[in-house]
């Protein structure tokens, strides 16, 4: 038989002709209410047509409804606001997606994404790349079947951007990180909710971020402060996480073997992996299963010279500590049971740093400092562990646990709050 | 002296419309606004047979980008004196009003389209004085006609396979924003394909077989091709073809048009720190026990890009082996695996 070819475009000429008369109105900001009904187009033609003929400074309003989604969406104009009716309100599913890595890409600055939600992307939610100024405003982004390892890997995912707003969102179900902020510069994560991810919320290579008010629970692991080899962005430094909920990481790792956070033991609350000058205060942290705060060095092998894969200028102080440590888990959770025994300690430093600093000491400023933390567990008291790992690997023989905290040389650097900046740039036309 | 002898045969076949014979126009080419129809650029004579205009050249690629085992026909378009400037590592610098042509086609015996092609989309790169733009056109059922999509279109197309199999394409035609998002480096849009390693080999022209960079000067739409002729000139190896380089290079030189594009230092994967370059030296940042950054279910589990001597283990042939969404590489312009680059990357991975 001759192979006969069907085509099934997605709608005629004569829609999209109405499509670019609705949008040729002029170049002043102008609001567009989209029509996602799929009587002329699709609702994916006709909001992916809206998002390419924006111009800057046009607001795209998103009916309330749920809308069915088969490609990535992306959006590449500047000062563009795409807006839905809520969070709970207005609803794309990408449930039969059938390309795309992305449900929604955007690669454009100062864009305001608010008020509507991503369910089921077959790859990442919404992936932010290379923008210079992003507002993420009251999204949901969710894997509607639970925690799945078929799940997409980010639900919330600037990268390699600049002065990055996150604000009230919410992230279910991502299979590696809720909310991943990756390789950028002042970033404001605050007031969200990460739930049933593997990562609740992640910073990772990145510099100058505030991470406050928000709640990360039943995760595999709440909050994760990670710096990573090899990767045009890396030495990761200048954050502070603060009065922020870590409690019940309870969630098994379910993230896909070979990433990173596949490693998280269940049940980590804060974890700051081989990053510089970060304070983690404020927090109420509690009944998180392997530690409530992780600090540890880069554990895999590398081939990078640029690379540091050490903590320092660590600050833990002032948070609000309860149970935690009583089932630990994996590998990395059994080794530090079997140095501390369980329940492990509330704070842990696996105790890594360079041959010099082990002998000498680190410099003034770059040690781990452990501040006055409060129980909140009845009768309990928050107790810390150096578990010496360098030694129970090198020479077992000399190992030994510490429990009394660090005497560093110096203090923490005082770190100042992140300030987003205006996006000024020029419009780049293309 | 070729050109002349286009635009003998482009006078020759000239068969009427509404545009001056055989001439581009330049007016749609340099306009602000993409034009809605693709024969409103008069690039070609006869679309629909894909027999180009005056003054615009087929060419090809050594090693192409795999687009789900559809056909290509390329097209350069340079304005009427002016020239593009060669380059022996990056793309040739082209002037202004510039246009590259690249139509998919499937064969299909059955259509009414000439030489046993269907026509299925357009896509072109024009050179306007901001720079480069990309759009999708996408032919009608008479193949009369291809108008533009910006939001792309999505449809179904059987694949015969020499074994007697027969796919089924869920051919994609990319929207603007998806061609960005391979022809972008840094922040600007670019072409891909016309580097002068992936030129430098013989084309069938009409008046024979002849060295592409060699008629592109000769046309004088390329100027500064360097001295020594072709074999001083750089060129890749014919990925499919084992007499044109070792299986290393076959291999990298797959690479670099399927992949580099993104894994570059500017490119949309630079932050996965995956390099997939030509020119790429560092064994480490071409994938040897790389490990994942933001694979996600991408990493297939696996710990490494490339495990020399095993495949299996490595995350760069199992996303080359997979169509779904969420784990295939690359990400856009195909919906089936290439079972031919698989296999090579395979057999190269293997003998790592």
């Amino acid at each position: 038989m001759m192979p006969r070819l069907k085509m099934k475009l997605f709608a005629g000429l004569a829609a999209l002709s109405l499509t670019l008369a609705a949008f040729s109105a002029g170049a002043e900001a102008a609001t567009h209410a989209l029509d996602l009904s799929g009587t002329e187009m699709s609702a994916q033609e006709s909001l992916q047509t809206a998002l390419i003929l924006a111009e800057p400074g046009d607001t795209l309003l998103l009916p309330e409804g749920t809308f069915a989604l088969t490609d990535g969406l992306s959006l590449d104009i500047d000062n563009v606001t795409l807006k839905g009716a809520g969070p709970e309100k207005t609803i794309l599913s990408f449930k039969n997606q059938e390309a795309g890595s992305e449900g929604l890409m955007v690669t454009s600055s100062g864009v305001t994404l608010e008020d509507f939600a991503i369910e089921d992307a077959k790859g990442d939610a919404i992936k932010v790349m290379g923008a210079d100024g992003i507002t993420m405003r009251r999204l949901r982004t969710e894997w509607t079947d639970g925690p799945k390892e078929t799940n997409g890997a980010y639900g919330l995912y600037p990268v390699s951007s600049k002065n990055v707003l996150i604000d009230n969102c919410t992230a279910i179900g991502a299979s590696d990180a809720g909310i991943y902020v990756g390789q950028s510069q002042h970033i404001i994560v605050k007031n969200s909710r990460a739930a049933f991810n593997v990562a609740g919320i992640e910073i990772e290579n990145s510099y100058y971020a505030d991470v406050f008010g928000n709640t990360a629970e039943h995760n595999t692991g709440g909050i994760l402060i990670f710096d990573l080899p090899g990767l045009p962005q890396q030495g990761g430094h200048s954050i502070r996480v603060f009065d922020n909920r870590v409690v019940n990481n309870d969630t098994g790792n379910f993230a896909p073997e070979g990433n990173i956070v596949g490693e998280v033991p269940t049940g980590t609350g804060i974890m700051v992996m081989a990053n510089r000058n970060v304070e983690v205060f404020g927090n109420e942290i509690a009944d998180n299963g392997t530690t409530n705060v992780l600090i540890v060095a880069y554990p895999n092998d590398y081939e990078d010279e640029n690379y540091f894969p050490f903590p320092q200028g660590i600050h833990v102080h002032g948070n609000r500590i309860g149970e935690g440590g009583t089932t630990p888990d994996n590998e990395i959770g059994e080794l530090i049971a079997q140095i501390t025994g369980t329940p492990i300690p509330d704070i842990i430093w696996d105790g890594r740093m360079p041959w010099g600093d082990y002998f000498f000491g680190p410099e003034a400023g770059n040690g781990i400092y452990i501040g006055e933390n409060t129980a909140t567990d009845e009768g309990g008291q928050v107790d810390f562990a150096n578990v010496d790992a360098t030694m129970w690997y090198a020479a077992n023989w000399f190992h030994s646990t510490k429990r009394e905290l660090p005497d560093h040389a110096g203090g923490p650097a005082t770190l100042t709050p992140v300030t987003l900046a205006p996006v000024t740039q020029p419009q780049e036309t293309q | 002296m070729k050109r002349a002898a286009h635009i003998l045969l482009g006078l020759a076949l000239w068969a009427g419309g509404a545009l001056p014979a055989g001439a581009v126009n330049m007016e749609a080419v340099l306009s602000k606004r993409p034009a809605a129809t693709l024969s409103a650029y008069g690039l070609f004579e006869d679309g629909g047979a894909q027999r180009p205009a005056k003054g615009v050249l087929p060419y090809d690629l050594i090693t192409p980008l795999f687009s789900d085992y559809a056909e290509k026909r390329r097209f350069v378009f340079v304005p009427e004196g002016k020239v593009a400037s060669y380059d022996g590592e990056d793309i040739f610098s082209f002037p202004v009003g510039s246009v590259l042509v690249k139509t998919f086609a499937y064969k299909d015996e059955s259509a009414a389209a000439a030489h046993g092609l269907r026509l299925i989309e357009t896509r072109l790169l024009i050179h306007g004085e901001d720079g480069w733009h990309a759009y999708p056109y996408v032919w009608n059922e008479a193949q009369s006609e291809a108008v533009l999509k910006v939001a792309g279109a999505r449809m179904e197309i059987p694949v015969p396979r020499p074994d007697g199999r027969i796919l089924t394409a869920r051919y994609a035609v990319p929207n603007v924003n998806q061609c960005k998002g391979c022809h972008v480096s840094g922040k600007t849009l670019e072409p891909i394909g016309p580097k002068a390693r992936n030129l430098n080999h013989d084309f069938s022209y009409e008046s024979g077989p002849a060295n592409q960079l060699s008629t592109w000067q000769e046309a004088g739409i390329l100027t500064g091709l360097p001295d020594g002729g072709p074999g001083a000139w750089p060129r890749v190896p014919d990925w499919s073809d084992p007499e044109s380089g070792t299986l290393a290079v076959r291999a990298r030189a797959y690479l670099d048009v399927n992949c580099a594009h993104c894994h570059k230092e500017d490119g949309p994967a630079k932050t996965s720190g995956l390099f997939l370059t030509w020119q790429e030296q560092d064994p480490a940042r071409w994938g040897v026990h790389k490990r994942p950054v933001a694979a996600g279910r991408g990493s297939g589990g696996l710990a490494f890009d490339i495990v020399p001597g095993d495949p299996e283990a490595s995350i760069l042939h199992y996303r080359m082996n997979s169509a779904d969404p969420g784990i295939m590489m690359p990400e856009l312009g195909r919906s089936l695996i290439h079972e031919e680059g698989v296999a090579l990357i395979r057999t190269w991975i293997e003998q790592l």
